[in-house]
Formats: C-alpha cells, sequence, structure tokens
C-alpha cells in the first residue's frame, strides 16, 4: 500500500540500527541474559576441534609455504568461530558454497587431512587433478562445492542450486560464505535480489573480516556493514558476533530454520578480523597497524571456546595439548606423503575441458606427447607420466 | 640512464602522467594507500591525493563502468583490473561501452581517455584464474585498441601513448615480467607509437611473431635456430588492436615463412588473424605453412603448467619444421 507524505522526508538507513548477535564474552561466559543454545556435548566438542584442527593446519601450511614446500596458502586465522560455527548448525548434507577462506566448513565436515594436502600439492589425489592453486578444496560427498577463484561468482549460484533444492523438496538448503569485500560485485545484489523473489531456501553468510586485501571495510561501502542490504531486498537478516562460535551457530541454525521451513532466504554477517595476511603473496605492514592486529588477537575466538567448553566440563588443559600435538604431528606426516605423490597424469590436461575429449584436442595431445617424447628433461612431469627416463630432479612447482 | 623493472616504468609512467595532466586519474581494488597488489601504483596517493589516485570497491563492473562516466566527462581515467582473469564482470562495460561510445553518438560523446591497465598472462604457477591471456576477446571487439609491452622501456613509451590516446586503450601487462625485465629506461616523458610493430631482429629465413611476455621465449627459441644457421626475424606486434599487417607482411615477403606464438588457446586466439591475413598478402611467397605455437584448447592448468605453455622448444620445433618443410 502507497503511504503518501506532503513534506519531502530523506531517509539514509541511520533510522535503523542493527545490533550483533552474541552469547558468549572473552572469557567463555555467557552474557546476562543470552541462552545457551542447544548443543550436545559430542557436537560442541567437534565444532571445536574442527577449529582447533583448522588452526593449526594453517599455521603449519603457512610455514611450509614460507620453506618454499608449498607455491601458495591462505590461512583463516580469526575466522574459525565464523566458519565452522555456521558449518556446524547445518544438516551435513546442505550444500556448502564456499569463497576460499572456509576451510573449517570442510573440516568440521570430516575432509581428511591428507584430502587437504592432496588438494595442497596437486597430487595425484587431488580431486581436481592439480589444476587449480592450493586451498581450492571441493568434496561431492561432503556437499561443498570446489571453489573457483573470480570473487562473488557463488553467491547467485548458491541461490541457483538452492532453488532446485526447493524443487526437489529434499529439506536441505545452501549456505554460501563471502567475504566483505566480495559484496561489492554486482553478482551480490543479484543473488540476493533472485533468491528474495523466487523465495529461495538459502544462506547468504558474509565474513566481515575487516578487509578485502588491503583495502579496509571503510573504503569498501559507506554504510553500516553489509546487513542493512537485506532491507532492500525485503529478507530476513542478523548481524552475529563472528569470534562467538555459540552465536554463530545459533544465528545459522535459527536462519536455517526459516530458510527450509518457510522458503524464505536469509543474510548472516559475521563481524570477525582477518588475523593474518590475505594470502602468502600479501604483507599487511603496508597497510595496517600492527597495534589494531593485537587488539584483535585478544578476541580470539578459539580460547573463548574453549574457556566456554572447559567450564562445562566438556574440554580440559590436557585434552588440548594432546590434541594439539596430535594435529601437528598429522599434518607434518601427511604432507610429507603428499609432496612424495606423483603428479597427476599427463592426460589430465586434456580430460574434462568437455564431457569427451574432442578431436582437435587430442590432436593437440598426441602433438605435445610427440614433443616431451623428444624433450623429456625439460618436462620432468610429464616425462615421469609418460614413464620416459628422466636425468634431472629439478621438478619444482615453479614460484608465485 | 636510470635501470627500472617492469612494474618501476609503469610507476614512473603513471607519475609521469599524473604530473603533467591534472585530469588524470588512477583506481582500481588495493591501489590507493597499498599501490596495488603488484605496487604498480606505489606512492602516487601520497604524491597526487586521494581523489586522484584512490581504492575502489571491489566490483570490476562498476570499475569501468564509472571509469567510462569519468573519460566522458573529459576526464583521463586509469583503470586498474587486479588480474585480467577478473576483467570479465566488466565485459558488458568495455565491450558493449567504451568501443562504441563514439561510434553510437556519432561523436557527440567518447571515452577517448580511458585507458585500462591489466595483469595477464602465466608462467607464476597461477593456475586456472591467475593467468589467462584473455587478449583475443576484446581483439574482436572494434573500436578498442589493445597494447602488450614486451619490457621495461615498451611499457612506458606505450603507456604513456595509451594514456594520452584518442581512443579507449585496454593495456594488458606482462606480470610474469614485472620484477623479472630489467632494463634502462629514459626518466624523462616519452611515447612510443601505438598501431606499429617492432621489428626487433633482423633476418632472412623465417619470420616470428609474438607480444608481451611471449617475446623472451621467442628470443630463447631464436637462439637456438641461430645455432643451427636459421636466420630468423623478429616482430614485436606491441599493439593488437589496429594490429600493423604491413610490417608483417613484408618481413614475410623477404622470409617466406611465418611462425606465431602467443599463450592463449589456439582455437580463436589472435594467432589465427595474423595468419589468415599474412596468407592472403603474401600466398605465393609462402615457403611453408604458417605455423601457430600456443596453449592448448584447454583452460590454463597448474601442476602442468611447464607442459601447457608453448615454451621455447615448442617454438624452435615450430622453426625447423618451417624451414624444413
Amino acid at each position: 500500500m502507497t503511504q503518501y507524505a506532503h513534506q519531502p522526508l530523506f531517509m539514509t538507513g541511520d533510522e535503523f540500527s542493527i545490533a550483533t548477535f552474541s552469547l558468549l564474552d572473552s572469557e567463555g561466559e555467557l552474557y546476562e541474559g543470552a541462552n545457551e543454545p542447544d548443543l550436545t556435548r559430542d557436537h560442541a566438542r567437534r565444532l571445536y576441534q574442527a577449529m582447533l584442527a583448522t588452526r593449526i593446519l594453517d599455521e603449519r601450511m603457512m610455514a611450509a609455504q614460507r620453506q618454499g614446500r608449498l607455491s601458495f596458502y591462505m590461512q583463516s586465522t580469526g575466522e574459525e568461530a565464523a566458519v565452522v560455527g555456521a558449518a556446524a548448525a547445518l544438516d551435513d548434507a546442505d550444500m556448502i558454497m564456499a569463497q576460499y577462506r572456509e576451510q573449517g566448513a570442510l573440516m568440521y565436515r570430516g575432509f581428511s587431512i591428507d584430502e587437504f594436502m592432496n588438494q595442497l600439492f596437486g597430487n595425484e589425489l587431488d580431486y581436481g587433478k592439480g589444476r587449480q592453486m592450493p586451498i581450492h578444496y571441493g568434496s561431492r560427498k561432503l556437499h561443498y562445492m570446489t571453489i573457483s577463484s573470480p570473487l562473488a561468482t557463488q553467491i547467485p549460484q548458491a541461490t541457483g542450486y538452492a532453488y532446485g533444492q526447493k524443487l526437489a523438496a529434499d529439506g536441505h538448503c545452501t549456505l554460501t560464505f563471502f567475504g566483505e569485500g566480495a559484496a561489492s560485485e554486482g553478482d551480490f545484489h543479484a543473488a540476493l535480489n533472485m533468491a528474495s523473489v523466487h523465495q529461495v531456501p538459502v544462506i547468504f553468510f558474509c565474513r566481515n573480516n575487516g578487509y578485502a586485501i588491503s583495502t579496509p571495510s571503510t573504503e569498501q561501502f559507506a554504510a553500516d556493514g553489509i546487513a542493512p542490504r537485506a532491507f532492500g531486498y525485503h529478507m530476513h537478516v542478523i548481524r552475529v558476533d563472528g569470534n562467538d562460535a555459540l552465536a554463530v551457530f545459533e544465528a545459522t541454525r535459527q536462519a536455517r530454520k526459516i530458510a527450509v521451513d518457510q522458503n524464505q532466504p536469509v543474510l548472516i554477517e559475521a563481524m570477525s578480523y582477518r588475523l593474518a595476511a590475505h594470502s602468502s603473496s600479501d604483507d599487511p605492514s603496508g597497510y595496517r597497524a600492527k597495534s589494531e592486529e593485537e587488539a584483535w588477537r585478544l578476541k580470539d575466538p578459539i580460547l573463548r571456546m574453549q574457556k566456554w567448553l572447559t567450564k562445562k566440563g566438556w574440554w580440559s588443559d590436557e585434552e588440548e595439548a594432546s590434541q594439539q600435538e596430535t594435529l601437528r604431528r598429522e599434518v607434518l606426516e601427511t604432507m610429507k606423503r603428499a609432496e612424495k605423490r606423483s603428479p597427476p597424469p599427463l592426460d589430465s590436461l586434456i580430460t574434462d575441458v568437455y564431457a569427451d575429449i574432442t578431436p582437435e584436442l587430442q590432436r593437440q595431445y598426441d602433438t605435445l606427447k610427440r614433443h616431451i617424447r623428444r624433450y623429456p628433461e625439460a618436462y620432468p612431469r610429464g616425462a615421469r607420466s609418460l614413464d620416459l627416463e628422466v636425468n634431472t630432479s629439478t621438478d619444482s612447482q615453479g614460484e608465485e | 640512464m636510470p635501470t627500472m623493472n617492469m612494474l618501476q616504468a609503469i610507476n614512473n609512467a603513471l607519475d609521469i602522467a599524473m604530473a603533467e595532466d591534472e585530469k588524470v586519474t588512477c583506481f582500481g581494488e588495493d591501489v590507493g594507500v597499498f599501490g596495488g597488489v603488484f605496487r604498480a601504483t606505489s606512492h602516487l596517493q601520497e604524491k597526487y591525493g586521494k581523489a586522484r589516485c584512490f581504492n575502489t570497491p571491489l566490483v570490476e563492473q562498476g570499475i569501468i563502468g564509472f571509469a567510462n562516466g569519468l573519460a566522458a566527462q573529459g576526464s583521463v581515467p586509469v583503470a586498474e583490473i587486479q588480474f585480467a582473469d577478473y576483467i570479465f564482470p566488466a565485459f558488458d562495460q568495455i565491450v558493449n561501452e567504451s568501443a562504441k561510445f563514439r561510434y553510437r553518438s556519432g561523436d557527440l560523446f567518447n571515452v577517448g581517455g580511458l585507458t585500462i591497465r591489466t595483469p595477464y598472462g602465466g608462467g607464476i604457477a597461477g593456475g586456472l584464474y591467475h593467468s589467462q591471456s584473455p587478449e583475443a576477446y576484446f581483439t574482436h571487439t572494434p573500436g578498442l585498441k589493445v597494447v602488450v609491452p614486451r619490457n621495461p622501456y615498451q611499457a612506458k613509451g606505450l603507456l604513456l601513448a595509451a594514456i594520452r590516446d584518442p581512443d579507449p586503450v585496454l593495456f594488458l601487462e606482462p606480470k610474469r615480467l614485472y620484477r623479472a625485465s630489467v632494463g634502462d629506461v629514459p626518466q624523462e616523458d616519452y611515447q612510443l607509437p601505438i598501431g606499429e610493430a617492432e621489428v626487433v631482429k633482423e633476418g632472412t629465413d623465417i619470420t616470428l611473431v609474438g607480444w608481451g611476455a611471449q617475446m623472451e621465449v621467442i628470443g630463447k627459441a631464436v637462439e637456438l635456430a641461430e645455432e643451427q644457421g636459421i636466420a630468423c626475424e623478429v616482430i614485436d606486434l606491441r599493439t593488437l588492436l589496429p594490429w600493423d599487417a604491413d610490417t608483417v607482411a613484408e618481413s614475410v615477403l623477404k622470409t617466406g615463412r611465418l611462425v606465431v606464438s602467443h599463450e592463449a588457446p589456439l582455437t580463436g586466439g589472435f594467432a589465427g588473424e595474423i595468419a589468415a591475413t599474412i596468407q592472403e598478402r603474401c600466398f605465393l611467397y609462402l615457403e611453408s605453412p604458417i605455423t601457430r605455437v600456443t596453449g592448448l584448447d584447454t583452460p590454463f592448468p597448474l601442476v602442468l603448467e611447464k607442459e601447457y605453455l608453448p615454451d621455447h622448444l615448442k617454438i624452435f620445433e615450430a622453426i625447423r619444421e618451417s624451414v624444413n618443410f
């Protein structure tokens, strides 16, 4: 119903303010008036262990990158609660369409350290056949769409995927992760509008971590974050403390209910901070102060969850120490295994371009094989794949 | 004469352009205080202020749409797209807008001041989305100019020419050479011509044509060929649109043989355009089929990048086959 006013009234959005939903304080105590989510001991421990494992994997793999064992890496340090908390609130068969910094969700779903390593080293066991840069994971069995580097492309795809789930009436939804920077892309706006118009069971999960590489969120948007954009699409929205795993869990659990029960999209904005560099190619000292990082380090999401669990008697210092030790050892052992494995076979260059290899591509491949047979030393990986003798041992991945 | 790498040469060109003309602006993702992820715009914000050198939100279609409007108003925008692999959200703005602005308005309006800078190409373990060479999508677009430098000296002179050119220019920077390519670059202002190829080496037996980072690879292949007594003529196309067919044809009339090389896939690649034009103009003088040495007709791989790339050995083999045809 159109309302008329007879005096001009301009609005900016400042008329609304969106509170940040939080449950745990920094000491792991529930805030007054906060309700503890319905979370069993096992579920809470699974959530926490995935956060911890993600932190340790990230630390070790960044160190490995610095040693030159890996061409590239991206850490999710500081955002483990946002990512794992969200994944833990879903049904394990709900679809996750992530950006690239959400290894925690995959960890929660049970992607093994071996599976992580095979992708990171692009070896013959990598599901992606060594085609994508490290951290571009994917798992069909764990309902985790393979990562694509171009930003925000997964967001409208999530709307489409979830529409298919609605048609199939299988009781599942899709959750898509993206950063506050990616939310500037046109794809974000298209995705939210279509989800709202077509009443789609999709959860748009924004990790507002303060930075898009070097660009602070203050130069990314003029509004109060990403959350108010939901109003423009008439969509449910909640802002949550992204370093509070319980709050993220509860917000996502309720969002899922809205999505699945009512076929309505929901936008979640999780407020957090990218504690590490954007990637192994980035150096944040060029654009932000150490003191700012230190302030956020004090809000460590893992520590907060650990304190809560310990107070509940569901976790102990001894378990923490032995768990860390076990994980570190596992990461190192699996890394050694993964680096030693063969690269994917030469024909992985030409498969999967189409469902079937085209005659022209086959011709190009035959030419390539003849060429490698002539110069096996120059192409150690290709030569190995063709069972040719190779005298050189310089089979490095190259550098960024 | 100072020595610069390609990034320093590009930075120096931008600095000169901004100092000379206050209508010149530089913007894109992370371009401001950080100076771009490759540091091509280092210190420009410090020197010329936030109004002329700034970060944009992360939206390529927005960056180029904004740049089109700014250019139409009479400013001289130099917009950066962080990687050529990420230019596609801006495809509509470039192909339907930048390229057609002048034509559709009967020259009432134009975006001639626009320059789009973007790093392209592989060989850096970048995989599918940090390695592509998308030039052929844009060479199919009348109204655009497409320029690719091969070294720091060329980068500075061609970029200054692109910024001052009366038409919108897509300036593709070979990122593999950003720091690897170092050379003498005059400190002062100079321009190199857009639309003109350069014969970088004269020879009588065979002509090799390339652009950008591939020139270095062609150079290595030529060394191998010359060891076998094959005299190669090497041409850097420099501008792909509009391209200098005269210089290439003149060379092939002399040598009777042509090899064209680019990293992008074979089918629909720009080498096809060159081959078609040259066989029309030099048909009776050709001693062997025109050969293309390119990437495979696949997305850009990662672990098998070395196998995929059209390297010096593949070019050398093509030279030998052409000469022995």
